[in-house]
This record gives structure tokens, C-alpha cells and sequence, in this order.
């Protein structure tokens, strides 16, 4: 890649980030207010009494009193100053409530995607090297299995196992609450309470990473320049790993690239099991109160992380595989 | 003469120390000082401010930080709380309230009358719908001296006592309130109340953390130094908590009723299932009048005649709960057990419909009609299937139409669905839970009042004179004359008075003693060693 030409790019690509998130906020607005029930209703629906005056006041305060393109207005200035509106419902600003959960979603989601994608990798250039062995099958197999069982189904058997029957690991939450730990107890005693969830949700996309890996390795094997390093008398491993896995793993990289992109959207059904603390279930929850500010906020940043890292991935095309020119 | 309690009320002002101590020692313990008391919270409530947020889990949480005046026995007797004593004029319109001495706010400031008349007159009369309604019949509300509260109402209202329980008017602090927006206000998070625990941290989806306040007006309480609520949102993973002892009590709806069964056979849990006497919800199928052929007296009574109230409490429910028998549930004031709804009978429900006009077309259905279950768990969806199972033997398709709590919410207020679930609270007294639903001036767009449209002048008279009566008898008369005309109009088809299991560990003690069950101030709860 020519290095002047990368400011260009940027720019270019920058403008239409901001386009597309734009229309992306729009349109979850619109979205959002067109589902049925309203903060005020779903209040009063859990309060067991309420009568016109209290959905009024509701209402008022929420400011949904307002016309629907008044409101999109103000949530539209309020986006492009980088506020994200404020929670009535829980009477605290949304970013608040968003760093709030950020810590506890990227650690889960962080350690799902580290290790998903270094044991798929692994788990995949194994089963290619040895493809049509008994080690290839097992792989395959055990990539398939946990493909397709549901996620929460994983995470239940696990607690089951690890939490219930060995009494190994704690089943729920993020830390123990009610004692005081420091240092290196108090990080053991999280990665205590991560490892289930972490692997419940690694596993899905292990599966996925082994299975890419394995599929695209052995369709670069067959091509020529492989064979012309081999006869050139290159050793095995260094065919594998220069020849074979870089070339291989484009792929893998644009499929790492979307999940990146969701790592702060959390993941519902796995912090739904395990009563982790992350955005998955901040979301969900405002989804069910109409909490729409949140629920926005929500989307928004999920949406920035998404283009964000769809960039991200661009430029790692270029380096890992230096014929591929970025384009704005 | 005024009629006095004060010589009575004042040997009860300690009768909760002594019966806690008393029922301890019946079992051989002694109050046990210390030790931290995980529980469940669901679903997590957005603010912990009793007033602004009125949603179950808060009533639940929030009284151990807030207090009423009174609070109220299984059978609901008031007994004294911030109020150490009062006394009612005969003509039942004064009421006076003699607060307990040396109570102090959180923050350190005391607590006098002048809070209590904050809290009435001003906090929840601009917020709680449940409490402006009845506050609005006070005259005047006055301090008389630091401890001494003053109410005159307009006219004699016997159910008065009734809203003075923590879950209905808790007791704020005006000097953090007034003045400012009440939802606003910067107290709403950080929370200052009387009560026996403070609240020192909630990480949101996650836990909120009450620790003991030292300077808690009741010597030598609370027992327990910390109460920690988990936030668990999987009904699953909270029987997996309360099964392997990561939490030791579970509350109203963070069980599912059918892991019931199981959670009994575990020596060293209890499930109890009093303490719902206050609240006493009642579940029925809520239909909408004005929807075809519901507005016919005949086709209710043949709906409710098909239901076998038994089959649901004791397969679906498993025992936890009671079958219906009308408008007013068996531990509100006033239940007559005379009025009786129509028993189960599939034979005569058919015949009275074949009465009624609506013969059975070719696939055997008379009518369809459309059935928003219940978005709160699956146990309600089963409630739901088993109800179109139930009018599938009379002939009536039952059309299910899923949705969520937001959806429900608003297709009710508005009025917008043929036929729904919905339960009630009825606190304590037919004028106060039950009248809401049946009287036509309380036809309204929102819900839980009379957004099924049912409308009957005698019914309407017969509420207003139970309201306005002043004596107990008169009140008695006609709540039985109109619930033995409901049980004949069936408005709403009754199902069951529901109990929500409180399950916990045995070595938990002193958990279930008021008719509020878990919406209490946990100051008298300790842990066994």
C-alpha cells in the first residue's frame, strides 16, 4: 500500500462512516418508536395503580409530549454534540449507564474473542494438516457440535457441570460481592466468575474460526506457489505458516473484523445465564421498558464500533496481504 | 370522648421485639447479631425512591430503608412503626398520630411530624396515583408538636389506616424533597430514609448492597449487618443460586411456581407462601365489554363454568395459591363467603350458551375471540394454553396473540384487546383494590381501572356506600350485597388469589411476620449460626 495515499482513504471513508451512522440513528429512532407502548404505559403497567394525571406527568417529563420530528431533532443535536440523552427512567445520563456496563462487556466479550479466535486458528490449521486423519475428524466434529447447539443450552450444561456437580466455579455474576478482596486475590476471583461465560461464548465462534481456517488452508495448499516453495526445499512449518496460513487467512480476518464490531454490543442470551453485568442486558431490559434513550445509545455505539472496526479491517488487508490496494 | 388506643398500642409498641424474640426462642435461638443476607431482585428496578418507582421490586427492597407510620399483621391488624401510637375520633374523621422519639434521617437530621406531613400532603400526592386518590380527602394535616401528627379528613373514611404502610406512603425526608421536582431530586439516588439499612452500593445489572445503620432507632436491631441483592435475570440460573446456596432467601417472582415441587424436597429450605395478606392479589381473565358477545351476562357465567380452578392452581401453580371464589379475595376485609361464583360444570356451561343464542358451527365453535396472555414468565403463557384448552371444550376458540410487558401495557389502557390476563392488588380493603375495577366512573384509558367498560348502576351504589359509610357493619352489608351480584354479572372471570413462594434457607429466621410479607424493614430478620 502507497502510505500518501492514506490520508485520502481516510477522509473519504470518514464521510461516509458519518452518513451511514447518521442514517443508522434515524432509522433506530423511527424503528424504535414504532414498536407499541411507551415508557410512561409500561410504568403503569408495573405500578398496580395509575390514573390520566400520572401517564401525563409521565409523559411530560419523558418529553414525549412532543411531535415525533421534535423529538428526533432534539435526539439528533443531542447526537452530533456526542450527548446521548438522558434516562428518565432510571434517572441517570445514558453514557453513564453505558460505562457503567462497558468494563464488565468488553472483559467477556474480549476473552470469548481471544480465545475463540487463537484456538479456532490453531484448532484449524490441525485439522488441515492432518485432513482425513482421525485428529481432523474429532476437530471437525467438535467445531460442528458446538456450531450448532444453542448458545444458553451451552452455558446451563456448563454451570451444571462445573458449578452444581463439581462445585468448581461459581454459576452466576461477576465477582463475589460482600467480601473484601485485593490484589491478586480479587483478580483471581474474577476470572473465576468469567471463565464459564467467556467459554460458553467463545465456543460458537471457536467453531466458526476452526472451520474457515481449516476450509480456506486447504484450498491455498492446492495452488501452485505453494508447491513451488515446496520444491524449492522451504521447511514444512514455514510453508504452513508463511505460505499457507497467511494467504488463508483473509477470511478469517473479515469474519474477525464483524465480530469485533459487536464486542461492546455484549451478548444477551450468555449475560442473560450467567447475570453478567454487560450492555447485552442494559439493552434488552430498556428494550422491554421502551426506554428508547438507552436503547439508542446503545445502537449508536455498537454502530460506531462496527464501522469502526469495518475499517479497521480494510487496513488489515493491505498489511496482511500487500496486492490488496485500500479504495476509499 | 376520643377513643383511646394509647394504653393498648403502647404495650404493642414493643410487641414486635418481643414476639421476635419469643418466636426465637421457641425454636431455641436467639436472635443472632451479625452475617450478611443475600437475596434476588427481579427484575431490577430503575430507582430504589419508594414514591417515584412503585413496581413490585422496589415495594420489596425499599422498606428496608424507608418506613410508613404503621405496618400490618397477617390479618391486618395496623401495628406501630414510625407511629408509636394514635387514636381515631368516634365520627372517624381525626385522626392523631404520636410519633416514636429519637428517630434520626441517614444524614444525621431528626425525624419529626413535620416530615410526615411533607410525605402525606405534598410527595405523594403529586406522585403516587394510589395515594392521591385517598389523601385527597383530607381537610388538614398539621404538626401539632414535633411528634404529633393531626389529620381531619372531610368525611369519615374507615380503610384511612390502611395507606400508611411503607408500600403505600413511606415516610420521606422533607428537608432533601422539598422544593425541588420530587423525580429529580438528587435523594432519588441517593437514598435517605429511617429505616434499619442504608444503602451504600448498586452496580446496575449487577448487585445493590444495604449495609446496617448504626443509629437505627430500635435498640439492638437490626440483626443483621448486610443485605445483598443479586440481579439474576434467568429464572434457571436463580433456582441453580437458591439450590447451591449463592443466595439464601428467593421473593415473589424469582422462582417459577413449577420448580416449587422440587425446592420442597430440599431438607434445608422452607417455602412459605403467606405474607401476600395485604396485597392480596386476585388473577382473572379481563375482558373487554365492549367486544362481542362479552357485554352478555349469560356467555361470563358460562366462561367462568368452564374453568377448573382446581386443575390450575394444583398443575400449574403446584398448590401455591388458592382458587377464586369471586371479586374479593379470602384474605381481604369484608370477603363474604357466602357469594360464590358458579361451580365448574363443562355440561351446563354449554347449555347455557346454547341458551344464550350461539350454536356451534360446523368445526364445533361458537365464537372466537382473541387472548393476549400474560407477558410476565412462562407460567403465564401455561395459565393461557390451558385456557384455550378449557374454552375449547365449551366451544369458544381462544386465539393467543404473544406480546411484551410494553404492548400489554398500552393494548389494555387503550382499551385495544378482546381478552387479556391481569392481576390485581387489593390492599387490604375492597374500596381501596377491588371497587376500581367494577365501578363505571372509573372508566379509564390506563390500566387497572375499569378498562373492561363493565357498567351497573346498582353496583356503582353499592361501592359509594361502602365507601362513604363510617361504621364497619354498614360497610359489611354492602360490600356483600355487591359481591353476591358480581358472582352472578361475572365482569371479570376470577381465577385465583395468588401467593408468590417466599423460599429460603432454615437458618434464615423471623422472614414472613406481617401480612407484607418480604415488604418488610428485615430489622428483626437474623441468620442463624
Amino acid at each position: 500500500m502507497d502510505p500518501s495515499r492514506l490520508p485520502g482513504f481516510l477522509l473519504r471513508r470518514g464521510v461516509k462512516a458519518a452518513v451511514v451512522i447518521l442514517a443508522i440513528v434515524v432509522c433506530n429512532f423511527l424503528l424504535i418508536h414504532a414498536a407499541p407502548g411507551d415508557p410512561a404505559s409500561v410504568i403503569a403497567g408495573q405500578s398496580g395503580a395509575a390514573d390520566e394525571r400520572f401517564l401525563a406527568q409521565l409523559r411530560q417529563q419523558f418529553g414525549l409530549d412532543q411531535p415525533l420530528h421534535v423529538q428526533l431533532w432534539i435526539y439528533l443535536k443531542g447526537v452530533l454534540t456526542l450527548d446521548l440523552g438522558f434516562s428518565h427512567r432510571q434517572q441517570m445520563p445514558v453514557w453513564t449507564l453505558i460505562r457503567e456496563r462497558l468494563p464488565a462487556t468488553l472483559l467477556l466479550t474480549g476473552a470469548a474473542f481471544a480465545f475463540a479466535v487463537a484456538a479456532g486458528v490453531t484448532l484449524g490449521t490441525l485439522a488441515a494438516r492432518r485432513v482425513g486423519t482421525w485428529a481432523d475428524s474429532i476437530i471437525t466434529v467438535i467445531a460442528l457440535t458446538f456450531y450448532a447447539t444453542p448458545l444458553f443450552w451451552v452455558g446451563l450444561m456448563l454451570v451444571l457441570f462445573f458449578s452444581v456437580w463439581l462445585e468448581w466455579l461459581p454459576s452466576f455474576g461477576m465477582a463475589t460481592v460482600g467480601v473484601e478482596l485485593h490484589g491478586i486475590d480479587a483478580v483471581l476471583d474474577v476470572a473465576k466468575h468469567l471463565l464459564l461465560p467467556a467459554l460458553t461464548l467463545g465456543l460458537f465462534y471457536l467453531a466458526v474460526y476452526a472451520r474457515l481456517t481449516r476450509a480456506t488452508m486447504l484450498e491455498v495448499a492446492d495452488q501452485d506457489f505453494v508447491k513451488t516453495a515446496r520444491a524449492k526445499g522451504v521447511p514444512e512449518g514455514q510453508v504452513v505458516r508463511r505460505h499457507i496460513l497467511r494467504n488463508a487467512l483473509l477470511p478469517v480476518i473479515t469474519f474477525a473484523g464483524i465480530q469485533a464490531g459487536q464486542l461492546i454490543g455484549g451478548s444477551i442470551l450468555v449475560e442473560t445465564v450467567f447475570a453478567w453485568p454487560g450492555i447485552g442486558r442494559l439493552a434488552f431490559d430498556a428494550l422491554l421498558a421502551r426506554d428508547y434513550a438507552v436503547l439508542l445509545g446503545v445502537f449508536f455505539c455498537t454502530s460506531v464500533m462496527v464501522v469502526g472496526f469495518n475499517l479497521v479491517t480494510d487496513l488489515l488487508y493491505a498489511v496482511v496481504d500487500p496486492r490488496v490496494e485500500v479504495e476509499g | 370522648m376520643a377513643v383511646s388506643r394509647r394504653g393498648f398500642m403502647a404495650a404493642a409498641a414493643s410487641a414486635p421485639v418481643l414476639m421476635t424474640v419469643q418466636e426465637a426462642m421457641a425454636q431455641g435461638v436467639a436472635p443472632r447479631r451479625g452475617g450478611t443476607l443475600q437475596m434476588m431482585l427481579t427484575p431490577e428496578p430503575p430507582v430504589l425512591q419508594i414514591g417515584v418507582n412503585q413496581q413490585g421490586p422496589t415495594l420489596a427492597a425499599a422498606p428496608k430503608i424507608f418506613q410508613g407510620l404503621l405496618t400490618f399483621s397477617p390479618t391486618l391488624e395496623p401495628q406501630p412503626v414510625l407511629a408509636k401510637s394514635w387514636t381515631i375520633s368516634p365520627d372517624g374523621k381525626e385522626y392523631v398520630f404520636t410519633l416514636q422519639e429519637n428517630v434520626k434521617w441517614h444524614d444525621g437530621q431528626p425525624f419529626t411530624a413535620d416530615d410526615v406531613v411533607f410525605s402525606i400532603m405534598k410527595f405523594h400526592m403529586e406522585l403516587s396515583p394510589r395515594a392521591r386518590a385517598i389523601f385527597s380527602l383530607i381537610e388538614t394535616c398539621e404538626a401539632k408538636d414535633p411528634l404529633t401528627v393531626r389529620i381531619v379528613l372531610k368525611q369519615a373514611f374507615q380503610p384511612f389506616l390502611l395507606m400508611f404502610d411503607a408500600t403505600a406512603a413511606a415516610i420521606v425526608a422533607k428537608h432533601l424533597f422539598d422544593g425541588q421536582d420530587y423525580r429529580t431530586a438528587p435523594a432519588v439516588q441517593r437514598l435517605v430514609g429511617t429505616g434499619p439499612f442504608k444503602l451504600t452500593e448498586w452496580q446496575r445489572g449487577n448487585f445493590v448492597r444495604m449495609d446496617r445503620n448504626e443509629t437505627y432507632w430500635k435498640p439492638g436491631q437490626p440483626y443483621l449487618d448486610t443485605i445483598i441483592y443479586r440481579i439474576i435475570p434467568d429464572s434457571q440460573s436463580r433456582r441453580l443460586a437458591l439450590e447451591s446456596g449463592q443466595v439464601l432467601l428467593s421473593q415473589s417472582s424469582d422462582i417459577e411456581p413449577f420448580d416449587i415441587p422440587q425446592l420442597r424436597q430440599r431438607p434445608n429450605l422452607e417455602v412459605e407462601t403467606k405474607g401476600w395478606e395485604y396485597f392480596s392479589p386476585l388473577s382473572w381473565i379481563e375482558l373487554n365489554h365492549r367486544v362481542k358477545p362479552l357485554d352478555d351476562a349469560r356467555v361470563r357465567r358460562a366462561m367462568s363454568m368452564a374453568i377448573d380452578r382446581n386443575f390450575i392452581v394444583n398443575r400449574l401453580w403446584f398448590g401455591v395459591g388458592k382458587p377464586a371464589t369471586g371479586p374479593v379475595a379470602s384474605t381481604t376485609r369484608f370477603f363474604d363467603a357466602n357469594a360464590k361464583i358458579a361451580a365448574f360444570n363443562v355440561q351446563q356451561a354449554n347449555a347455557l350458551l346454547d341458551q344464550a343464542g350461539y350454536p356451534r358451527n360446523a368445526q364445533g365453535v361458537r365464537f372466537t375471540l382473541k387472548h393476549i396472555p400474560l407477558p410476565y414468565g412462562e407460567i403465564w403463557t401455561r395459565l393461557s394454553e390451558y385456557l384455550r384448552q378449557a374454552m375449547r371444550n365449551v366451544g369458544i376458540a381462544l386465539e393467543l396473540e404473544s406480546t411484551d410487558a410494553g404492548s400489554w401495557a398500552r393494548r389494555v389502557g387503550n382499551w385495544e384487546y378482546e381478552t387479556t390476563i391481569n392481576f390485581v392488588y387489593q390492599f387490604g380493603d375492597p374500596t381501596l383494590g377491588v371497587e376500581r375495577t367494577y365501578v363505571s366512573t372509573n372508566i379509564q384509558k390506563v390500566t387497572f381501572t375499569n378498562t373492561g367498560g363493565y357498567a351497573n348502576p346498582q353496583v356503582d351504589a353499592l361501592f359509594q356506600q361502602a365507601r362513604a359509610a363510617a361504621a364497619a357493619a354498614d360497610r359489611a352489608r354492602a360490600f356483600s350485597e355487591v359481591q353476591r351480584i358480581l358472582v352472578e354479572d361475572v365482569p371479570q372471570i376470577w381465577l385465583m388469589e395468588l401467593s408468590f413462594p417466599t423460599v429460603y434457607d432454615k437458618k434464615v429466621r423471623n422472614v414472613i411476620t406481617t401480612g407484607l410479607g418480604v415488604s418488610k424493614s428485615f430489622d428483626d430478620v437474623f441468620i442463624a449460626g
